[in-house]
């Protein structure tokens, strides 16, 4: 590990003046250490922010949703009985993510952020890897890819990304709100993460020394289901999730949110199958799967991973109907 | 706000106070294991991918791998060693014991932390519920269905008296 100079920001003010493109932000830690073990990150000085006040923690809004604090812990957050409640798209995907003992660590607002798990990337020896090294190629286009990117990769990069709970912010139209020094801003769940692009290496829209300070959720989204799919049934990442919000009248779909997990470099809309399953009986089976291929011409699976494809929509098949029942 | 690449760390570990100083980069767990010498809680993955490295932080449990001794200071920390009290084992060693709830033993320091944080999470309802929330310790001997057993035992016992 690369040398480093360790600070503890006593107040927000401090952190983010001390923010910058080589100073790195401690929250829950849990990728941060690992990229410096790797080599991904290579900052000078490490800014402590898990100490500050007031950034844990999860209170209603005015509006009927809630804003949950950058630092609250992951377990904290699936635990809390408005998230349980009115948002159990949420709560299941945080208690599906990682282990016990990893989400008493990982914060909400660090979670989005982490990087993928593509092993090319993640590799102790260097090998060719945009993303980890710009212009050094991508070993998985030709490699190994069955874990890899069905929607949104370039010839750059076919990672995805693997946050469960950024999967669900998504689905559930939820915004980060970030500081700066220069000033912060509101950014929706959707617009948070970048496909690849001829620029792999950048993951999200944060500049250096932005800092996510808390998330806020709109009305309560409960008739909303997480489906994890994934090689053993715990701490593992999901080869496909599907995250679902529905709203009801009666049986009948008003409308309809559906983001999947792990099929692109950020969380992925169905746009097309939300529009048409605008006004379909949840029962209605056949209808339901002919408006989730709506969404799927733009799939374009690699080598190993046309799997995925039709993982992906019977996904989101079954996490309509769970959310139905909720 | 000042910046240090070598600092003096304060912290409590399992009941007794300490003052250690360390390289900047240095991790709970290597701050436990190297300058404590309290090589209980083991590295096994040094990535947060196995839990053998579980301790307590603050009253939970955590990977002591992907702990910044740093970002502790001031914390109380508990390990395998300060779990026994006067010479009594705790009651969820006890029940690992009694259900040879392992084999090599590598993990069982981080098995053991991680079912007395559970045991007071609460979490342990019913067999899928507890492997559910043991699934952060690997065993590669895998001794799960004692260590499950051992878990559920601990829990009853727990909760008759």
């Amino acid at each position: 590990m690369q040398t480093f100079a360790y600070g503890r920001a006593a107040g927000m003010a401090e952190a983010l003046a001390e923010g910058g493109s080589d100073t790195a932000f401690l929250a829950g830690g849990t990728e941060l250490l690992n990229w410096l073990r790797l080599g991904i990150a290579r900052p000078s000085r490490i800014v402590d922010i898990a100490h500050l006040e007031g950034l844990a923690g999860i209170m209603p809004l005015p509006n009927g949703g809630l804003r949950i604090g950058a630092l609250t812990r992951l377990n904290d957050v699936a635990l809390d009985d408005k998230v349980e409640r009115g948002y159990p798209v949420l709560a299941e995907a945080i208690l599906k993510s990682a282990s016990a003992q990893l989400r008493n660590l990982a914060t909400i607002g660090g979670n989005p952020l982490q990087k993928t798990r593509c092993s090319y990337f993640r590799a102790e020896e260097p090998l060719p890897c945009n993303k980890r090294k710009p212009g050094s190629g991508c070993a998985a286009l030709n490699g190994i890819n069955d874990k890899h990117a069905i929607f949104g990769w370039s010839e750059a990069c076919v990672a995805v990304q693997p946050s469960d709970p950024a999967t669900a912010l998504a689905a559930l139209d939820a915004v980060y709100v970030t500081a700066h020094k220069d000033g912060g801003r509101r950014i929706k769940a959707e617009e948070m993460h970048l496909l690849p692009g001829e620029t792999p290496h950048i993951d999200n829209v944060l500049r250096d020394g932005e800092l996510i300070v808390g998330i806020e959720l709109a009305g309560p989204a409960p008739h909303s289901a997480y489906l994890k799919l994934r090689e053993r049934e715990s701490y593992e990442y999901a080869i496909v999730s599907a995250a679902v919000a529905l709203d009801l009248a009666g049986e009948r779909i008003v409308h309809a949110r559906i983001a999947l997990g792990s099929v692109a470099q950020k969380p992925w809309r169905l746009t097309e199958a939300e529009r048409a399953l605008e006004g379909l009986m949840v029962s209605d089976t056949a209808a339901i799967r002919e408006a989730i291929d709506a969404s799927f011409g733009a799939a374009r699976p690699l080598a190993h991973n046309a799997y995925k494809v039709r993982l992906a929509k019977n996904a989101a098949a079954r996490a309509i109907r769970r959310a139905a029942r909720t | 706000m000042e910046f240090h690449s070598h600092l003096m760390v304060a912290l409590d570990v399992n009941g007794r106070r300490h003052e250690v100083s360390i390289d900047a980069r240095t991790t709970l767990l290597d701050l436990l294991r190297e300058h404590l010498e309290l090589t209980g809680a083991k590295k096994g993955c040094n990535s947060g991918e196995c839990g053998a490295c579980t301790v307590h932080l603050n009253g939970r449990r955590v990977n002591g791998c992907l702990v910044l001794a740093a970002s502790a200071a001031g914390a109380q920390v508990m390990t395998i060693e300060g779990l026994a009290e006067n010479g009594k084992l705790h009651p969820v060693q006890q029940a690992f014991i009694d259900h040879d709830a392992f084999q090599c033993g590598f993990c069982t320091p981080g098995q053991v932390m991680s079912a007395v944080a559970l045991l007071r999470e609460g979490h342990v309802t019913s067999p899928s519920e507890i492997r559910e929330w043991m699934s952060g310790n690997l065993c590669r001997c895998a001794s799960y269905p004692q260590i499950a057993a051992a878990v559920g035992a601990a829990a009853a016992l727990a909760r008759d008296s």
